[in-house]
């Protein structure tokens, strides 16, 4: 319950603007601690559908449920200053010193002088700005730094929903990535909701952990990122997407069990050596994976610890080395490339959730998908190759 | 050369009658001030309703254009007909002259105050009332102050001919000069203040016009 409280709700809300829709059907739920992503085209309803949130348009149709209650039971100037604002062209008060933007809220809501410049002071930190910056005025600031105090000055009052109408989108693309890294933060640790609305895919699947996805003023999808990048509703969600992330989406949620090679050479614990090195010899291999009788991986002998401890009656269970690295084969296939990409491992035998060996994922079948990730994902179902990695079979080659 | 004996004679108007000099221009500038600050009474109220019901805006301000254009003989006498004699016609003759440029400079300020600052001021929860005082006026008040510096120069022109309807102030000077055979002094006593009261304000009014400037540099500088 106190993890994920409602804090607003639209139920069937629709504005209407001399009989033509700028937004219709609506229902949408925002939680607490949620970042949520209105994107969409120009003129698809993301303003209009944040703005009823603050009351800065009403409904013409439809209830809004702030914190439990209909919006329309609260006085709007009162509703206001509980919700931060941000828009995208500064909205600084031009007349106004940074210190006296800051406490405005607060000002309104008439707290002490004392506890406005403690709140200025707490604020420009978080803002990462000097403190002296608290005296000068808005025109004495760049683009960004206005921004930031735009954003941090919507927290002055503890507010704990901030509305945000594209507020990077006149910045510069590093300026930008900063001050997301900053508002990301302070969602992050101040456990802030925050409404976003933003045309920027990037944007969105950077910051959001809840994308609202609107067209001609209806929501198309809403879900998190993840489950819009799995399952995009329909082309439009698609396009809005494009191809590559698509692509790098669908390679991110790729499992070891989807590009494992299911037949890896292998050898059971009571084989002799000698039979340990015809196997090798009948795969093109240099290593065998080890298995008891009923399949369970216990390690792996290499050619080279054959030659090293040959001798006729030793069998596999006396030299195998058990030190080896596996993987399930429900695991992300993501967080296993990096393993065995960087550091260097040739394979990695794969396992079921009790130790049995179902297949093995090779540097060559990885290097197949990133490929595939780079050139198109039209070859995606190919890597039914080899039992056993190239890597492997040059080696026998040697021997 | 004709001139010199002719400064000489201010210079002696000057010394001999500096106390009913002074209390003319006191008289002259009270009677200019008094007729702009009706104006402003009325004139800054009316702007800033305009402007939050701007569809009043073009007729009310094109009444105000018409006035202006009545030339200021003209409406002193109409006006004389109603209030007759005496310093009230002239003090109601400036406040219509002040009304068009107050009016339009406020209507103007107010709808030149960035949008977004009004809605970021009104999305952090201003009433209505606090938006005025808080951001709308403080932004539109140097566009004010130009209003009402266009019309205190022009009511200070205006209050000398007032003196024709016996209003009194520095007219008065000049109205008995060209009776005078020999008034040019007396011309001039009146006419040079008439002037730099009008100049000085001008300056004046046009300091505390750029302390009113919205972007606020030059307030750091005190
Ligand atoms: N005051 C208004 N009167 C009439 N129509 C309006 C008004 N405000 C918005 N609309 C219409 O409502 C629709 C949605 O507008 P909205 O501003 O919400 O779009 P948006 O998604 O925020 O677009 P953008 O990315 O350009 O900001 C548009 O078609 C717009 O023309
Ligand atoms: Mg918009």
């Amino acid at each position: 319950m106190a993890t994920a409280k409602e804090i607003v709700s639209f139920k069937d809300v629709a504005k209407i603007y001399r009989g033509r829709a700028a937004v219709t059907d609506v229902n949408i739920t925002i939680k607490e601690g949620e970042f949520v992503c209105f994107i969409g085209t120009s003129g698809s309803g993301k303003t209009t559908t944040m703005r009823m949130i603050n009351r800065m348009l009403e409904p013409t149709k439809g209830t809004i449920i702030f914190k439990g209650k209909n919006i329309k039971k609260y006085d709007p100037v009162k509703l206001r200053r509980t919700i931060g604002y941000v828009i995208q062209n500064n909205g600084l008060m031009p007349h106004m010193t940074i210190k006296d933007n800051i406490t405005l809220v607060p000002k309104l809501l008439k707290w002490s002088q004392e506890k406005m410049d403690q709140k200025a002071r707490e604020l420009i930190k978080l803002a990462e700005l000097p403190e002296n910056y608290l005296d000068m005025f808005p025109a004495e600031l760049s683009g960004g730094q206005q921004q930031r105090i735009g954003v941090v000055r919507a927290l002055a009052a503890d507010q704990d929903i901030i509305l945000m109408d594209e507020p990077f989108g006149a910045l510069d693309p590093i300026t930008r990535d900063n001050l997301q890294d900053l508002v990301k933060h302070l969602q992050e640790t101040l456990g802030k909701t925050i409404v976003f609305v933003t045309h920027d895919m990037d944007e969105a699947l950077k910051l959001a952990t809840h994308i609202v996805i609107l067209d001609g003023g209806k929501v198309i999808q809403d879900d998190t990122p993840d489950n819009i990048l799995q399952h995009p509703a329909n082309n439009f969600v698609k396009n809005l997407l494009g191809e590559e992330r698509l692509l790098q989406a669908q390679q991110d949620t790729l499992s070891v069990g989807d590009i494992m090679s299911k037949n890896p050479a292998h050898i059971t614990l009571g084989k002799s050596l000698s039979e340990a090195i015809w196997e090798m010899s009948r795969h093109h291999v240099d290593s065998l994976l080890v298995t008891d009788d009923s399949k369970k991986l216990k390690g792996y002998i290499d050619l080279e610890t054959i030659n090293d401890h040959y001798a006729k009656d030793l069998s596999v269970s006396d030299i195998y080395a058990n030190n080896l690295i596996k993987v399930r084969a429900n695991s992300y296939l993501r967080d296993t490339s990096e393993r065995i990409l960087k550091q260097g491992y040739k394979y990695v035998p794969v396992v079921d959730s009790d130790n049995t060996l179902i297949g093995i994922v090779t540097r060559a079948s990885l290097v197949n998908v990133v490929f595939d990730a780079i050139w198109g994902k039209d070859e995606l179902e190919n890597p039914e190759d080899a039992n056993l990695p190239a890597s492997i079979t040059e080696g026998s080659e040697k021997a | 050369m004709a001139n010199q004996p002719l400064w000489n004679q201010l210079v002696f108007y000057f010394t001999h009658n500096g106390m009913y000099l002074l209390e003319q221009f006191g008289r002259h500038f009270l009677i200019s001030f008094y007729g702009v600050l009706l104006a402003a009474i009325v004139g800054i109220p009316l702007g800033i309703y305009m402007a939050n019901h701007f569809h009043l805006g073009d007729f009310i301000i094109s009444i105000a254009n018409v006035i202006q254009t009545v030339p200021s003989l003209a409406m002193l006498s109409i006006i004389m007909l109603w209030l007759g004699l005496g310093v009230n016609t002239v003090i109601v003759t400036i406040f219509l002259y002040s009304l068009l440029p107050i009016l339009k400079n406020t209507y103007t300020g107010m709808k030149n105050v960035d949008p977004n600052t009004i809605d970021s001021a009104k999305g952090m929860g201003m009433t209505p009332f606090q938006m005025l005082y808080m951001v709308k006026l403080p932004l539109a008040m140097s566009v004010i102050m130009s209003g009402i510096r266009t019309a205190m120069v022009v009511a200070i022109g205006n209050t000398a001919i007032g003196a024709f309807v016996g209003a009194g102030g520095l007219g008065d000077l000049i109205i008995r000069g060209t009776n005078a055979t020999d008034g040019a002094p007396l011309i001039l006593a009146g006419a040079l203040p008439t002037a730099i009261m009008a100049i000085v304000t001008d300056l004046v009014i046009g300091l505390l016009q750029k302390h009113f400037e919205p972007t606020g540099y030059y307030k750091t500088e005190e």
